[in-house]
């Protein structure tokens, strides 16, 4: 059973066209492309801050888009929860109330995730009372992705979260990463543009390439052992 | 110490100063978030509206205050448009009171307040307001939770500013306000007191009220201001 099916085309005034289709039937799946190869317009769209030209995007049943019956459900009642590459935390506010943010606008539709556990199993207790522009990196990383939780979504949108950060910090996200996939079990869209990390946190990748998909299958037949770097289907650098 | 007509003239100042500021406050907090959430926008129907609007905006900038003041001189007349209908229904009439005077300051000072709440505005990433929605929030709670707050001092620093030039409006004022005894600002007072024999000496305690609350507005502005964009590069 898919949580998810996507199928858009969108062009934007620049040139760059989009026309992407896929099913995600595993828990964890990877997107994988270099850059400008559409993995983020795939996230915007499933998020909803971008309305494509044609399509149609299901989440679990529910339709968030169908531009040919004028479907387009607003951002806060699509229930993703996107984690973004540059953390997009709330400068003004603590990282307490960071995190309750989400949860004080919870519906009742939306899954219990407990504050507590979540700040247990990130590890956030020490820095509830400080502001975002005392943290570091990997800290705002784990804040964005707490706070992303508490909103209880019914699938996670990872955008590059492990791209600004160096190899030492990246080994620890990647270790929060897989204690929240393991504890909430969140279907997650997973987008990187690094072999190795893609790997480490997907069950299935969907390799894209100049706004088309030119591969899926399970990371160690789609991506070679050695690419570290994105490469086409047919062994081209992106 | 000041003479009677010299605290007349402040106290109308504050009073028209803080009337027109409040009360156009709201509109211009509106117009500035529309012009700068417009100002990157790819699609042509937006910029043409953002450009008209800005045009709109910024006119009362360049146009003489006498034209302005014109203007909304035949507007509030019984007969004009504005004038008839608050007679009609209210059996008001705005023209000569210090209400028009404060219609006036507002929209002189609006292009000013305009300007300093778009760039406070355009200083926030706009995808923080995304995120706040991906949270659950609709976009009236976004703006009031997310943007509004991070642009407070931007606000703040442009509604100073409109307050410094309501102070120092004449040219529009003088239009619709008229320069009657009791019922005059600081430059209508100024302005009365160098027509009259020996006024030109009689008026530096004005002058220099209106330089210190000059001084002392702009630099408030100018502290809002930068405390406003040290927030957003930190």
């Amino acid at each position: 059973m898919s949580w998810l099916e996507f199928d858009c085309r969108h062009r934007y005034p620049g040139g760059f066209e989009l026309g992407i289709a896929f099913r995600a039937d595993h828990p964890v799946v990877g997107l994988f492309g270099g850059s400008g190869s559409g993995k983020t317009t795939v996230l915007s769209v499933v998020a909803g801050a971008l309305r494509p030209d044609q399509g149609c995007v299901t989440l679990d049943r529910r339709k968030l888009l169908d531009t040919r019956r004028g479907i387009d459900v607003a951002p806060q009642s699509r229930r993703v929860g996107m984690v973004f590459q540059d953390h997009l935390l709330f400068p003004h506010l603590s990282v307490e109330r960071n995190l309750r943010y989400g949860l004080s606008r919870r519906g009742t539709a939306e899954r219990d995730v407990d504050f507590a556990r979540v700040v247990e199993v990130l590890e956030l207790g020490d820095l509830l009372a400080r502001l975002p522009r005392n943290l570091s990196g990997g800290e705002r990383q784990r804040v964005a992705l707490g706070r992303t939780l508490l909103a209880g979504p019914d699938a996670l949108l990872l955008d590059e979260p492990l791209t600004a950060l160096d190899q030492p910090l990246k080994e620890r996200i990647l270790v929060y990463l897989e204690r929240v996939l393991a504890e909430w079990r969140l279907p997650t869209l997973f987008v990187s543009h690094v072999a190795a990390d893609v790997r480490r946190l997907a069950e299935w990748v969907i390799v894209l390439e100049a706004g088309r998909l030119v591969g899926s299958g399970p990371p160690r037949e789609v991506l070679p052992a050695d690419a570290e770097q994105p490469q086409s289907c047919h062994g081209n650098p992106l | 110490m000041l003479t009677s007509e010299e605290w007349s003239a402040l106290a109308l100042s504050f009073r028209v100063g803080l009337c027109a500021v409040t009360a156009s406050l709201p509109a211009a907090v509106a117009v500035g978030y529309v012009l700068a959430r417009a100002t990157n926008s790819s699609s042509w129907p937006v910029r043409s509206g953002r450009l008209v609007l800005q045009l709109a905006v910024d006119l009362p900038l360049v146009l003489p205050p006498v034209v302005t003041g014109y203007l909304l001189l035949i507007c509030l007349v019984p007969r004009g448009p504005v004038g008839r209908l608050l007679d009609g229904l209210f059996d008001v009439q705005l023209l000569f009171t210090w209400w028009a005077a404060a219609i006036a300051s507002a929209i002189v000072g609006f292009p000013l307040m305009v300007r300093t709440i778009r760039l406070a505005f355009q200083s926030i990433d706009p995808r923080l307001e995304f995120a706040a929605r991906g949270l659950g929030a609709g976009p009236l709670d976004a703006f009031f939770s997310v943007s509004f707050p991070l642009a407070a001092k931007g606000i703040v620093a442009g509604a100073v500013l409109a307050f410094a030039r309501s102070l120092g409006e004449f040219g529009a004022t003088v239009m619709v306000l008229g320069s009657i005894e009791g019922r005059r600002t600081i430059p209508l007072a100024i302005y009365s007191l160098t027509n009259r024999p020996g006024g030109v000496d009689r008026c530096w305690r004005l002058v220099l009220i209106s330089i210190v609350l000059a001084c002392v507005a702009l630099a408030a502005s100018e502290w809002f201001e930068r405390r406003q964009f040290r927030r957003e590069l930190a």
